[in-house]
């Protein structure tokens, strides 16, 4: 586990630990985590091997259909969703919304996501996430944005990908990226690493944990795009420790069985046989919008920083 | 030497094969039946229960498992580990299976939700423990054969028992990997030997 500096508020026994938290994402390793809009869904991702459920109003294609504004969920759908599954449930909260957060948190969500899915509420500043026991997850284009998110408390980080697209070019760009720039970090010498952390934007002591380490101090899963058993396993060979599927599940034309399609791709990333076997007779996947036919306004992943 | 798998369906696998690495043995992961007959003993890592409990029926372990447990196969199980070492679980999904092994009764998700997961010390076999209790179970009812190892020293929880010993089979609650405390692994490893010495 990490031991960069924290701030003085976290505790070290009791709830809401940075090991407590950075350590629920341990266990949520090697998962599929799957966007419900209501009690029903839940119970078919529960069903299908998912190992949380995010709760939300609207899954990311429809979000980007539809447009407006959007928010955090109705307090009563997110408590029909606790009540239906046994699996943890998480919930999203809009960029910087600490009040949004605040509500979850006395919900009794298990994660936030404080996510760029949702239209920001702070175009500076996202939420101090210290000062909940609640753990967070956020998202993140490349290192430099992974270790503000962290430095801010994030528990847990996901790739963003493009949501609501079904187009998985972007999961594997930001994978990649983040990756690659971890790879990089190690390969620096020491006295190069100051200027490296400039350049990042991030705190020095995280960068030179980073370095040492070749990983994120935290758990890191792959979002935003996928769509087929194929596409979760590729982000798993890439180096993903787990998958949300946002859309791609519940805009399919047979929802259960990919969703179980999908969690076993993910177990057996590497294992092709496994992988066509899951992938027969799914139906329609969703059918999805190129992210190159987006304008880069309405492109979620620009939003956070 | 020595060889421990991983059951490695899901989880935090990545930190019990480190655990074990450091307490000189070979850790592997197990997905697969195969990889199983290499093992002389396996440990099934936190995670979520009912996703491991899936997909061992799913990728044809969960039989396979409970024969070798059955003819005295080591496991140790840690939080979802322990309700798949269970004999019997509470407020489970109504179609969970578990290896079973340990006879026991435990209940899921017993501390409550993600809020209250907490970190605190524990006695374990007389020692005072660092451990990490992430949406944690607790052991409700044990049966004649059973030792308890460990129980909660302080706070509301304070007495329950989270941690047993049946035989070779040894669960605990909490999570010893994510700490850098090898204790709990030592204790396994120890157990494991020894078993392979009775069985010469």
């Amino acid at each position: 586990m990490s031991e960069h500096p924290t701030p003085a508020a976290t505790p070290d026994t009791g709830t809401g630990t940075a090991r407590v938290k950075r350590g629920m994402a341990e266990m949520l390793k090697g998962g599929v985590i799957m966007d419900v809009v209501n009690a029903e869904q839940a119970k078919i991702a529960e069903d299908a091997g998912a190992v949380a459920v995010m709760a939300l109003e609207r899954v990311p294609a429809d979000i980007r259909a539809q447009g407006g504004v959007s928010r955090m969920s109705d307090p009563d759908m997110i408590d029909s969703i606790i009540a239906a599954v046994s699996i943890p449930v998480m919930a999203k909260a809009r960029i910087g919304h600490f009040v949004e957060a605040q509500v979850l948190q006395s919900l009794g969500v298990d994660y936030i996501d404080e996510s760029e899915v949702l239209t920001p509420a702070d175009y500076a500043n996202h939420i101090d996430k210290w000062a909940f026991t609640v753990p967070f997850v956020c998202g993140a284009t490349n290192l430099g944005e992974a270790l503000r998110r962290i430095t801010e408390g994030a528990a847990m980080i996901r790739s963003k990908g493009e949501a609501g697209t079904g187009d998985v070019s972007n999961a594997t760009t930001h994978m990649r990226t983040i990756r690659g720039e971890i790879r990089r970090l190690t390969s620096l010498p020491e006295d190069e690493l100051y200027v490296a952390a400039k350049e990042l934007q991030a705190p020095y002591e995280l960068v030179k944990e980073v370095a040492a380490n070749g990983k994120l101090p935290v758990v890191m899963f792959t979002a935003g795009g996928i769509a087929t058993p194929a596409d979760a396993a590729m982000m798993m060979q890439l180096g993903a420790e787990g998958v949300f599927v946002g859309s791609g599940i519940f805009k399919s034309g047979n929802p259960a069985q990919r969703a179980n399609a999908i969690v076993k791709a993910t177990t057996f990333h590497d294992d092709p046989d496994v992988i066509a076997k899951v992938s027969r007779g799914l139906g329609e996947a969703m059918v999805g919008i190129n992210v190159d036919d987006i304008p880069v306004p309405h492109r979620l992943a620009e939003r956070g920083w | 030497m020595t060889t421990i798998g991983v059951l490695a369906l899901q989880g935090d696998v990545r930190e019990h094969l480190g655990a074990l690495a450091e307490c000189d043995v070979l850790a592997r992961p197990v997905r697969r039946p195969a990889e199983l007959d290499d093992v002389d003993a396996l440990v099934v890592p936190g995670g979520e229960s009912t996703a491991i409990s899936k997909l061992a029926v799913t990728f044809e372990l969960l039989d396979p498992i409970r024969k070798r447990i059955a003819e005295g196969m080591p496991a140790y199980g840690s939080c979802a580990g322990m309700i798949m070492l269970a004999s019997e679980v509470l407020d489970g999904r109504p179609d969970q299976q578990t290896f079973g092994g340990i006879d026991m009764t435990v209940r899921r998700n017993a501390f409550g939700r993600q809020v209250d997961s907490f970190e605190d010390t524990v006695d374990f076999d007389g020692d005072s423990l660092p451990a990490v209790f992430i949406r944690a179970p607790w052991v409700e009812r044990t049966g004649p054969g059973v030792r308890v190892m460990g129980r909660v020293t302080g706070g509301p929880a304070a007495g329950r028992i989270v941690a047993v010993r049946q035989g070779n089979l040894l669960a605990t609650a909490f999570h010893p990997e994510l700490t850098g405390d090898l204790r709990v692994h030592r204790h396994f490893v120890d157990l494991v030997r020894q078993a392979d010495v009775d069985a010469r």
